[in-house]
């Protein structure tokens, strides 16, 4: 006996609510000043965090998140089972060296932007499977990591496009569990790596929006409901460009989500004042979003049900000076509301 | 459909988002490229004619010209100034010699985490490399054919 449900072609149903018992989230400065600054729960002024370099700076983004989330849920480390944990780095070093002195063991993830979708959703599984009563989902980004890693040196003076993003300084944490909390976890739908052959990595949006588009229309068959039956339905870091396509793809495909649509990445910065083009993206976009906004709200019962699709661009720069195209991931996570009416 | 099955489905797909994507306005980047290159190179021509107020001669005037430009661009670079400029100015302080020392200055700045050797050693022509080796493999190129040319006509 398990307790989820095979649901469909790609999605599970868990039979027994999992929870989401506390939640934390750690920005920079940048993100601060954005329009969601006051939603989270610290805001970190200096980029560097007082480390040496700047995968040190992400990883203690991610210890600050971890230690959020914990005491937001009223715990204390040692009784964290386990951690789910993932950066956009290469071999994942952010959180290789930031978690190890928590002491808990770590699962090690990697899902591009899409790895908080990817963290939660096996939280939630390891949960419902009996593996632990609390476990941690966390994962973080970096601007100038994500820079030095993807693209040039931060001196480096070069113009961006327009439909490029800009990489979130930040971390998001959820301790996931099976006694209750405030938000539940009623169902995941996973990902399939989705590449319609575009090769530009300036324009990310562009490229996981079909992956958006994949999960999000798999999701809404496999439990037979309608765009309407969510009160919002929020992808991670598509952007303007991304969101764009998505909602026509959506549409090609039966779905009007227009209505209820929201964008982690639109959301965070304001294009207008603050230059960054096509929106925020990186794990620490839809992570911290989360913990810092959506949550709080479902929390709250302004929201009942959203379905929650971290987004990723699957490239390296290793496949891109291969001449590669950028495949996109997306994982699905269903967030309800414990609230009545 | 998780991969789009023929050549001519991607190419449509790519022309949609090519659509739908917004761009630079082209002659906004002109204008400022011309601005900005053309500000640089007036201030060198500034420094070339100091210099040769100063008594110099003019080959000796424009490699202080070049050395000058050279170092403020470094310096510049360093106060996260030029960046700043670059994203205004684009192509324009892209091509003049300052953005070739931006190119040089920006990993040596990133990269000194990685340590001597590794790190700047390795690093420091990420961005320049392809030119230097590009520019110097050309110009030989260009000198061969010219010392054939000079042997046959």
């Amino acid at each position: 006996m398990g307790a989820a449900d095979v649901l469909g072609k790609q999605s599970l149903v868990f039979r027994e609510p999992v929870f989401i018992q506390g939640w934390g989230s750690v920005v920079g400065k940048k993100e601060g000043e954005g329009p969601m600054g006051a939603c989270f729960d610290q805001i970190e002024e200096d980029p560097a965090l007082g480390a040496e370099n700047w995968e040190e700076a992400e990883s203690r983004l991610q210890i600050l998140a971890a230690k959020q989330a914990v005491e937001h849920a009223g715990l204390s480390m040692e009784e964290i089972r386990m951690i789910f944990a993932g950066d956009l780095l290469a071999q994942s070093i952010a959180s290789s060296f930031g978690i190890g002195q928590l002491d808990r063991p770590v699962y090690g993830l990697f899902g591009a932007c899409s790895t908080m979708g990817e963290a939660l959703s096996l939280a939630a599984v390891a949960v419902a499977a009996g593996a632990g009563t609390h476990v941690l989902a966390l994962t973080s980004s970096h601007f100038a990591t994500a820079e030095k890693e993807f693209r040039f040196p931060l001196e480096y003076g070069s113009q961006r496009p327009l439909s490029a993003s800009w990489t979130v300084t930040g971390s998001g944490a959820c301790v996931v569990g099976s006694r209750p909390g405030q938000v539940k976890i009623t169902g995941i739908t996973t990902g399939k790596i989705t590449d319609y052959g575009l090769k530009d990595s300036q324009n990310m949006g562009a490229c996981m929006a079909p992956a958006a588009c994949q999960t999000i229309s798999a999701h809404l068959r496999d439990f037979s409901r309608s765009p309407e039956d969510y009160d919002r339905i929020i992808t991670g870091d598509l952007g303007y460009v991304g969101q764009q396509i998505l909602l026509d793809l959506m549409e090609e495909e039966g779905f009007r989500i227009g209505k209820v649509h929201e964008d982690c990445g639109i959301r965070i910065f304001d294009r207008e004042t603050q230059d960054t083009h096509a929106g925020g993206s990186g794990c620490g976009c839809s992570a911290s979003v989360l913990a810092g906004w959506i949550l709080p709200k479902i929390a709250a019962g302004e929201w009942k049900r959203v379905l929650f699709v971290p987004t990723g661009a699957l490239m390296s720069r290793m496949s891109f000076y291969e001449g590669n195209s950028v495949p996109g991931i997306a994982q699905a996570v269903v967030l309800e509301t414990v609230q009545e009416n | 459909m998780t991969q789009l099955a023929s050549e001519e489905e991607k190419k449509q797909y790519e022309a949609y988002v090519k659509e739908v994507t917004p761009t630079h306005s082209l002659l906004t980047n002109m204008v400022r490229a011309f601005l900005a290159g053309g500000l640089i190179c007036v201030l060198g021509q500034g420094i070339i004619n100091f210099a040769v107020s100063r008594g110099l001669d003019q080959e000796t005037a424009g490699t202080w010209c070049s050395v000058t430009l050279i170092f403020l661009s470094a310096l510049t670079t360093g106060l996260n100034l030029y960046p700043r400029f670059a994203r205004w100015a684009g192509a324009g302080c892209l091509v003049p010699i300052t953005g070739f020392a931006n190119s040089v200055a920006a990993p040596a700045i990133e990269y000194q985490k990685e340590g001597q050797v590794f790190g700047i050693g390795c690093r420091i022509f990420t961005i320049a490399g392809p030119v230097i080796l590009y520019g110097i493999l050309s110009s030989a190129a260009l000198g061969l054919l010219d010392w054939l040319a000079g042997r046959w006509f």
